[in-house]
């Protein structure tokens, strides 16, 4: 398993009498059981990752080698002139998809992240009156589906005249009560009461405390409340769908189902959407990868005792 | 969420509770600060989630009136008008019937198939684990439409490299295309609920086992009797969000309507929030939306509510 994971000491602990401390084997594993249960995960390998091959696959050909060569494997390889294609397809309104991808989901993330966290760390560690009521209401805005709320949205918005603006799918990301109820746990069993406590007989206020110490302590819980809202916005796909009419705002997501209901009238729009989608997986492969290690250890966060 | 975790949470913040505490009012400490915590999230809480479901319900009283057949359109307050139209629209109902059906099949499958996985990485029976526990989460990293437009294709007679498979079985008839979307969703999020109970399993300290394995127990029974009844809790997180995925399919459905006339615009409750707002009839549409997500409050609550006492027994 890997060795970069696992921060929370419980948790470390345990890997470290799994691995040092080798269990009295009584219960041999059979032969029997480990091939099948290396068959088993081997043809689900299969069943995951073949899609998103035939997907490379079909990024590397031309239009004329994707229907009449071998799905599965490479023809000529004609990636790059496809990505060039695809750039320039339209004055690059595929890079500003990106791009507005990147921004309403970066920058969203990393604020919904910050006041979660703010709001969450308030709860945890100081005593108001309607603590527990507005803990209570934010719990319940955990189970309000984001989809319930794209359409009252939507018509509240086009009230104040922001429908079909930036402003109109990033503001409402900003708002995370998972992330308040995530890091409000962390920060009950991460940040020792006595470190705030030396931090104000320091002369520290209490905000300091905040960005100063108390932050480095909820680290791995702060990543995965930026993971699963970057997630969830760079999924989100109803609310763009009824805020925005502007091509020049759209997610990359909406604009590749914009391309591929089109693709019937303009059939050679089918080669930019197989492009585009392979195009657009990458940059969140990449922020799993090195996002891993506090990703995995958060995931546990809210749901073990 | 989980509430399990909630009470743990709750005694840790509580602890210092003083014994002299008295029902008159305390005084708070650092309230610039607390304020200072609290008020953008609050803000933008009440912004974003309290006034929408606010509105969502003032918009589902109103009906609008015409004088005349295209006179001059007025809304009016019109008490349970909407509800009344929401219960007898047949097209809704069964849009609901269509995605329970789907997730009593789909979640179950899912969620069987993640614990397997995660019971699997947590077994000494793999090699190459991290390379499964990648491969496995990949597909989380695509979005839900493009995963939706990518098993389109896949699908499709003439472009799938499976066209033995797909010439034979029409997986974008009426029959099938339900259970195909069921497929794209169950590909999406197998992995991510696999690492949620994976790491719920990585918590458990494995001296837990070792009492079980001087028994003799086996890799099996000891996953049944004491790995699972330990990780409930996560297997109940993860029923919670795919309950309340199931009842707002929307991104799925909606792609596959350029790949098959199968999926109507009244496919899911959602595409009929989509379509009848679109008509536009709102007040019709913030109807179907407060009823959307009353059930499935009411559901997954229930759920949780359920899994719980079952716990406690």
């Amino acid at each position: 398993m890997s060795a970069l994971t696992e921060t929370p000491a419980a948790t470390r602990a345990a890997k470290r009498a799994r691995n040092n401390n080798p269990a009295p084997k009584v219960a041999k594993e059979s032969p029997l059981s480990r091939i099948g249960a290396m068959t088993v995960m081997l043809v689900f390998t299969l069943y995951f990752l073949i899609p998103i091959w035939w997907l490379f696959i079909a990024g590397t050909k031309s239009s004329t080698q994707f229907t009449n060569t071998n799905p599965l494997w490479f023809a000529d390889f004609n990636l790059f002139a496809n990505i060039g294609n695809l750039v320039a397809y339209r004055d690059g309104v595929f890079l500003k998809w990106m791009l507005n991808s990147a921004l309403y989901a970066g920058a969203g993330a990393l604020l919904a992240t910050l006041f979660a966290a703010m709001c969450g760390y308030a709860l945890a560690k100081y005593r108001f009156p309607g603590r527990e009521l507005l803990f209570n209401i934010v719990l319940g805005g955990v189970l309000v589906p984001a989809t319930a709320l794209a359409l009252p949205l939507f018509l509240i918005f086009s009230q104040v005249s922001l429908t079909n603006t930036f402003w109109a799918v990033f503001l409402p990301s900003l708002v995370s009560p998972f992330g308040v109820y995530l890091t409000r746990i962390f920060a009950a069993a991460s940040v020792p009461d006595e470190l705030i406590e030396a931090a104000r007989l320091d002369g520290a206020g209490e905000v300091r405390t905040f960005f100063t110490v108390s932050v480095k302590l909820m680290f791995p819980a702060l990543v995965t409340v930026f993971l699963f809202q970057f997630v969830a916005i760079w999924n989100n796909f109803f609310l763009p769908l009824i805020m925005l009419r502007d091509e020049t705002l759209f997610p990359v997501t909406l604009g590749l189902y914009a391309w591929n209901s089109q693709v019937n009238q303009i059939p050679e729009l089918r080669g930019y959407v197989l492009i585009g989608a392979l195009l657009s997986i990458v940059p969140l492969i990449i922020l799993f990868l090195l996002l891993q290690r506090f990703w995995r250890n958060g995931l546990g966060a809210g749901s073990v005792k | 969420m989980s509430a399990p975790a909630l009470p743990a949470a709750d005694a840790r913040s509580a602890a210092p509770r003083s014994p002299a505490a008295r029902p008159r009012r305390i005084k708070v400490a650092h309230p610039r600060a607390i304020a200072i915590f609290i008020v953008p999230f609050a803000v933008l809480f009440t912004l974003f989630y309290l006034i929408p479901i606010g509105y969502a319900i003032y918009q589902s009283l109103l009906v609008v009136e015409r004088d005349g057949t295209f006179g001059k359109a007025t809304q009016v307050f019109g008490g349970l008008t909407q509800y009344i139209a929401v219960f007898q629209n047949g097209p809704f109902w069964e849009s609901i019937g269509r995605v329970l059906a789907f997730g009593v099949v789909q979640v179950p499958v899912m969620l069987g198939l993640a614990l397997l996985f995660a019971l699997l990485l947590d077994s000494p029976l793999l090699r190459g684990k991290r390379f499964f526990r990648l491969a496995f989460f990949v597909p989380y990293a695509v979005p839900g439409v493009i995963a939706a437009i990518m098993w389109g294709f896949l699908y499709s007679p003439n472009l799938s490299p499976f066209t033995a498979l797909t010439s034979n079985v029409s997986f974008l008839s009426a029959d099938l295309v339900l259970w195909a979307i069921a497929n794209v969703v169950t590909w999406v999020y197998v992995g991510y609920n696999m690492l949620i109970i994976y790491s719920a399993l990585l918590a458990i300290p494995t001296e837990i086992y070792e009492a079980a394995r001087l028994d003799g127990a086996g890799q099996l029974r000891i996953a049944w009797s004491i790995k699972i009844p330990l990780i409930m809790p996560a297997i109940v997180l993860t029923g919670i969000f795919s309950i309340i995925g199931t009842l707002q399919l929307l991104a799925e459905p909606q792609v596959f309507r350029t790949f098959s006339s199968a999926v109507t615009s009244t496919f899911t409750p959602n595409l009929m929030v989509y379509s009848t707002s679109s008509i536009p009839n709102v007040s019709l549409a913030a109807a179907f939306s407060v009823v959307l997500a009353l059930a499935t409050f009411v559901l997954s609550f229930s759920f949780l509510k359920f899994t719980q006492r079952k716990e406690g027994k």
